[in-house]
């Protein structure tokens, strides 16, 4: 569970954030959406400490992230698997040694112990064999999908994604949603997801948090979204036509 | 280690040679007066190249083609979010990236730089010739009054011009801001930075350690 409360965030001028408490639950997939621009992103970068909050608290499982330690923040960071909005593979390295890389650094397993779970965590996202491209070979949907392995070798308590599937096709993006969703349940963690896909909310909406100009301007499930009478929301949800007859039908 | 040096081996030779062989015939051109002895040829290539050519000029090369590579690479992970891949891991970053960097040129700079020395002094001697210098004179002039501190004085200007070079293009590219075109600020505006500190420290040092 990651607890929010009270964060405050400007960039020079520009207020962010204002005021946004949240709970974000174990074992469901917590989905923040909102407009571009609205401040997803900076609230993902905020609670692992990418970004400085003015004010506010952020709660790892009780654990106040910016009263500890950089050294326990670090550690604490080990049990985070993050999924940025770009992929951000090392592209010096390829598809297995990223992978592979937080297990060097983090574990003292052997070359076959490591291998075998960089094998199992590409099977998990499909790619099995892919070992040897480098990130320069793969596609959009693949190098989405390498991120999601590598954010998830170390079996991390928590994990946040970033726009998982901004720029996929809808077959694919669903296919990174379900696999998401997926996770989540089967290992019982936190997970953050940023989107302003309404497929994806659809897909996966159990928990819903709706930002506005930098508020929480709404919360609920992917059926209460349907059903709601926030003029806001509903401007974002049914600005496509699709979502429109939905609404109707 | 590629990044840092190892695939500048051939710029600096060819660089060093040519040079090397430029100051000589200048020299003997500018010393067409008979007193003076023809050996001073070898001598003044000698000492032009160890005290300012190689150490300084090399370095200021390298700082266009390693600082740009230093630069550009740590901000091209910057935009990408890398370097915020390895912070969210837990990894320090900075050390992680950087150190490596700067320990590599510290350390292979030098060697570049002796590499330098030879192959410009190699050039003198060809050029030399061609100013019709003999072979024995130009050896005579080369030994003449050698001081071998000028050799050290040149790897202490040269460990700190790598020092700089490495820190000043790691800094600007580790903080670049933005995306793709920052990065080509940050190198450009690394490989500016780095050049005029060199220019500095050369005068700094120049006068702390010959005076
Ligand atoms: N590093 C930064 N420095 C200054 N301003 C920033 C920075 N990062 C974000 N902002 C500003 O914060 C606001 C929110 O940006 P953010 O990236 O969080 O939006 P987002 O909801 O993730 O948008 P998108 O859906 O397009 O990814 C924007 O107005 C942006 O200009
Ligand atoms: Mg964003």
């Amino acid at each position: 569970m990651i607890e929010i409360k009270n964060i405050e965030k400007k960039f020079g001028n520009n207020h962010v954030l204002k005021n946004v408490s949240f709970i974000f639950e174990r074992g469901k997939t917590n989905l923040i959406i909102g407009e571009s621009g609205s401040g997803k992103t900076t609230l993902i970068k905020i609670l692992i400490g990418l970004h400085k909050i003015d004010s506010g608290i952020v709660l790892f499982d009780g654990v106040d992230f910016n009263a500890i330690k950089t050294k326990k923040q670090r550690l604490l960071r080990q049990e985070i698997g993050m999924l940025f909005q770009g992929g951000a593979l090392y592209d010096y390295m390829s598809v297995e040694e990223n992978i592979m890389f937080p297990l060097n650094m983090f574990t003292k397993k052997t070359e076959i112990e490591k291998l075998e779970r960089v094998n199992f965590c590409l099977k998990r996202v499909k790619l099995e064999g892919k070992n040897g491209l480098m990130p320069s070979e793969l596609s959009g949907g693949m190098t989405k999908r390498v991120a999601i392995a590598r954010a998830i070798v170390m079996q991390p308590k928590y994990l946040l994604c970033d726009e998982p599937n901004s720029g996929l096709d809808p077959k694919t993006a669903i296919i990174i949603d379900n696999l998401i969703q997926e996770i989540t349940k089967e290992y019982n963690i936190t997970t953050i997801v940023n989107t302003h896909d309404m497929n994806s909310v659809m897909e996966i909406g159990e928990k819903i948090t709706f930002i506005n100009k930098g508020e929480i301007w709404w919360k609920g499930n992917k059926d209460e979204l349907l059903n709601s009478n926030n003029k806001e929301l509903n401007d974002f949800v049914f600005a496509s036509e699709l979502f429109k007859r939905l609404k109707k039908g | 280690m590629e990044k840092v040096g190892l695939n500048s081996v051939t710029l600096v030779i060819i660089l060093s040679f040519f040079v090397g062989a430029v100051v000589s015939i200048q020299t003997s051109i500018n010393m067409s007066n008979p007193l003076l002895p023809s050996y001073l040829v070898g001598l003044a290539s000698r000492d032009s190249l160890i005290l300012e050519f190689s150490p300084t000029m090399i370095s200021l090369i390298l700082a266009g083609k390693v600082g740009s590579s230093i630069a550009s690479e740590l901000g091209s992970m910057r935009v990408t979010e890398q370097i915020d891949a390895l912070e969210i891991m837990g990894i320090n970053s900075a050390s992680f990236l950087i150190l490596p960097k700067v320990i590599a040129t510290v350390f292979f700079f030098p060697f570049l730089i002796i590499i330098s020395m030879g192959v410009g002094m190699v050039g003198a001697w060809v050029g030399g010739l061609s100013a019709n210098i003999t072979t024995a004179d130009f050896m005579f002039g080369l030994k003449y009054e050698f001081i071998p501190f000028y050799i050290t004085y040149a790897i202490i200007k040269t460990i700190f011009f790598a020092f700089i070079i490495s820190t000043v293009s790691a800094y600007f590219g580790y903080h670049t801001k933005g995306g793709a075109i920052s990065v080509g600020k940050a190198s450009t505006a690394a490989v500016v930075a780095s050049s005029i500190l060199i220019l500095l420290f050369n005068y700094i040092l120049t006068d702390i350690i010959l005076s």
